[in-house]
Order: structure tokens, then sequence, then C-alpha cells
């Protein structure tokens, strides 16, 4: 009977152990993001010794955010999910010039596929780690991008999604995730509200609520837009990079990325500093960062900035420590200045984002105008979600189009009136 | 004994297994307090050896949370529902 070469089965799923932030006190692999000795949170553990790809090896995988696999915190190959992630750099030389910096791009994750924003990159984490686990219903708190991102990964899935959001969310972000079939419910009160049921309900459920039970696993997908900016600009990093904040995790895993890859030698030369973007009317990580210290201050939110309204983000204190570290800073921006960001950026790179993104821009102007971006930095825009999720917000800001009856006559009478250009 | 007192349920560990006990106080100290006497292996996961609360452990009385209310001086009554809650979040 002759041979068949069989090809080694893949290894099962397995999500890493865990290590507690504050007391380092080691646990198993399991849903679960609180230390039960000191209830600190938990981070995985990745195995020092494990080989590493090199730049080759890397470029030559799919274009997805699993080309960093060895960054991630699962053994074996995933399953679901697997291709979200490694969105397009763009150049963006007349917002280059409106910041008089030496160079910009954003890091357009508003194309993320498949949710249209940043969310999709920790959810493909977190889905694997359910998968891993065995858990058959996801879920989450969110202020809508999460939401989108939970309930579109967890349909294609197969799993059960139940999704909480504050009441008052932008029409786009709630039929953005009830279109998946998910169980969508929206909480009288805050985000911190919707937050703090999530913690209890994840508690007696035992379900995989990605941010909450499944956070440590969860957050370690955002290091892979610092991973995905330094293999596009040439395997180096920026000079600066300028994030939204809500829970303040993105600001803390993009110092950890960027880290993790000055360390495997995958980029040399400076670390970026970091610069925080938040809504004036929800700032509270600005706040900490302008103040010093570690104690944040929680606030009741009051933005149209919803995706960014987290009064009490526990990743706060993380996020202002690492600003600071890396020599960056934080500013905040009214409603107006952001509504303003949006437009700046559709008009001056064709990228239209939701409210976050106009917070980032205008928070990157005020950082300009104020002298912590120079002449010769080079900056990335961290551009989190699609601006068709909260028209809402700029509408009221943009020109009613002309209508006209179907005459050569009406349009050559606009175009004489246009202000040429 | 009238301040009911939610815990998450890592820390049922250390009350035998109980996730809802009773604590007496004027403020939210006194109660944590009060439940740190009972059960010593409480004591220190709620509240560092200053006896303030830790930044990732949020508290809060009938649903509100005490920072806005003074932190553990926030004043508690009879019938109160102090609910323990580690920081987790992410929008």
């Amino acid at each position: 009977m002759p041979h068949a070469s069989v090809a080694a089965p893949p290894l099962a799923l397995t999500a890493r152990p865990l290590r507690c932030r504050h007391c380092g006190t080691e646990h198993a692999p399991a849903p679960v993001a609180i230390c039960e000795q000191c209830l600190g949170p938990l981070d995985p553990i990745y195995d020092p010794d494990r080989p590493l790809p090199d730049r080759e090896t890397i470029a030559g995988r799919p274009a997805s955010l699993w080309r960093y696999k060895e960054w991630l915190p699962l053994d074996g190959e995933p399953t679901l999910s697997l291709d979200t992630g490694y969105t397009p750099l763009v150049d963006a030389p007349a917002l280059a010039r409106r910041l008089d910096v030496a160079r910009a791009w954003v890091k357009n994750d508003t194309v993320s596929h498949p949710s249209l924003s940043f969310k999709d990159r920790v959810v493909a984490v977190a889905i694997n780690a359910a998968a891993a686990f065995g858990i058959d219903t996801v879920g989450c708190a969110s202020t809508g991008n999460l939401a989108n991102a939970v309930a579109a990964h967890a349909a294609r899935a197969g799993l059960t999604a139940w999704i909480f959001v504050p009441e008052a969310l932008e029409a786009g972000k709630i039929v953005g995730t009830s279109v998946y079939g998910s169980r969508l419910v929206r909480v009288r009160g805050t985000y911190d509200d919707v937050n703090r049921l999530c913690a209890q309900v994840a508690d007696r459920f035992g379900w995989g609520i990605v941010n909450v039970n499944l956070r440590s696993y969860y957050g370690e997908g955002s290091k892979t837009v610092a991973y995905e900016i330094a293999e596009q600009l040439g395997w180096r990093s920026p000079s600066a990079v300028v994030a939204p904040m809500a829970g303040g995790s993105l600001l803390t895993k993009l110092h950890k990325g960027f880290g993790e890859f000055f360390a495997a030698g995958l980029i040399t030369g400076d670390a970026p500093r970091l610069y925080g973007a938040q809504a004036a009317g929800c700032a509270p990580i600005v706040r900490l960062v302008e103040r010093g210290g570690s104690e944040l201050e929680p606030e009741l939110p009051h933005t149209i900035c919803r995706s960014l309204a987290i009064g009490s983000p526990a990743d706060g204190a993380f996020a202002a420590r690492a600003i600071r570290e890396t020599g960056g800073w934080a500013a905040a921006v009214t409603d107006e200045q952001l509504v303003a960001g949006i437009r700046f950026l559709a008009e001056d790179v064709g990228v239209f984002a939701e409210t976050a993104g106009g917070v980032t821009v205008a928070a990157a102007l005020a950082l300009a105008r104020a002298g912590r971006l120079g002449r010769a930095d080079e900056v990335v825009l961290c551009i989190t979600g699609h601006g068709l999720k909260t028209v809402e917000a700029v509408r009221p800001a943009l020109a009613e189009a002309p209508v006209i009856a179907p005459r050569l006559r009406e349009v050559s009478t606009l175009v004489e009136q246009s202000p040429s250009a | 004994m009238s301040i009911t007192v939610n815990l998450p349920s890592v820390l049922a560990a250390h009350t035998g297994g109980a996730r809802t006990i009773e604590a007496a106080g004027r403020t939210l100290g006194e109660a944590v307090a009060d439940v740190a006497a009972r059960f010593p292996a409480l004591g220190p996961r709620l509240r560092d050896e200053a006896g303030k609360p830790y930044p990732f452990v949020n508290f809060y009385v009938n649903d509100e949370d005490v920072r806005f209310r003074g932190g553990f001086a926030a004043p508690v009554q009879d019938g109160d529902e102090v609910t323990v809650i580690p920081a987790i979040a992410g929008g």
C-alpha cells in the first residue's frame, strides 16, 4: 500500500497564559481579564524564546493582521476573521501642509474589513480567543464601532452576539449592528453605565464579552496598527503618531507595538512620540496628561463624538503614562473643531472619517499650532472609523446640494455661479 | 448591618463563596473597613495599605460611580447597595 504524504494537522488554537500587570501573579489561559489576587488587569504572557519572523518573512505573508501572529496572544492557527487588518497608509501631502510638518500619513482604518473601524482588529483576535475557549456567545459594551465589529465577526463565525450600547447612539451605529442579527440592547445611560452592566453580565452569564472578560486577548489586536505603520513606512517609525482616545487602550497598545518591533530589531532609530486626542466634552485623559500624576478624574460626557465618550476610561492612566514617556502630549477639541476636522480630512486626503477621526485631525492641528508638532516631523494620524457611521455630526455643516430640472441651461447657470478653483 | 455589598465572582473565594455580603458604616470607606475587618483576605483586595481605593477597582453606590460623590468619603445609609467592579473598558 503506497504511503500518502500526510501534512501535519494544524495546531489546535490555544490562548496564551496571563499575568497581572499590578501584582505579577500568573494565571492559566482563561476568559478572565481580572487578577483574582488584586483585581488588576491581566496581560498575555509571550514566550520570550519563541522564533520570530524577519522582515522578508512577514512581507511574504497574506495582507492581514495575522502576518504578525507571533505578537498576538494565540498559539496555533487562527480560523476566524482571517481577512482583517493591513489597511492602507495614505500619503497626505495637503494635510502635511495644513499641519506645517514634513510629511503626514493617514492610517486609514475607515476601510477596515468587515465593519469599517479599527475595532475589527481587536475583535478578530477576541473571536479567535472565544473559539479557543469553546465559547459560543460573545458580546460587548460599546459606543458603536465595537458593536458593529462584534456583530459582524460573530455573524460570520456563527456565534450568538449580545451587544449593549448607550440608548443615544447614531442611526448608522444602531443599524450597522442589528443588521447582522445580533441581540442589540440599548441601555438608558452613558457608556460608563453600559460598561458597568457588562462587567456584571460577563460575571453572571459566562459569555465572552470581548472588552470585559476577553479583554486581555482583545486588546492585543490594537498593536497591529503600530506594526502595519512601521512596515508600510518601509520598516521604520514615524516621528509622531496622533491617535484618538476613548478608553485609552489604543494609545497604550501603540506604545507596546512599536516597542516590540524595536525589541525584535525589525525597526531601529527613535521611537515615535505618541499624541492623544479627545473631545473637550469628554477629555479625562487629556486633562490627566496636562495635570500630571496618575489619578484619573472621571467625567460625565457632553460631546457629539459618541465613539470617544467614555468618562471613566479604564486604560486612561496607562495611556497618559505612554504619552509622557514617549515625549508626546494630548489635546482636546470642541465639537465645532471636530466637524471642521472631518471636512479637512475629506478635502485634503479624500478620506471620510467618523467623529473620532475629526477629533484626531483637529487635535493634530491644535498640537501643531502649539508647537508640539514641528516642521521636521513625520506624522501618522490614526483614523479609526468611517464617516458614514456618523453622518448626523457633519451634515448640518455642509451646503445643501442644488436641485435642478434635467436641463443643460440649469447646469450652465450653476457652473457660472460656482466659485472658480 | 444594613448596606449590601455586591462583589465580583473573582473575590467570592475570600468570603466563603458569598458574592453578596452585608456591611455597616456611615461612609463607603467605613463600610469597606467593616468588610475588611470581617473578611481579612478581602480587605487588601478592596483598598491599598493606606486605606485608599485602587485606581483599577471602581465602587458604585446605588449604580452611581462614587468618584462623583467623594470616593470613600461618600455617605451611605440603610438600604444602600454598594457594587465593586474592576475597571475594564473600551468602546
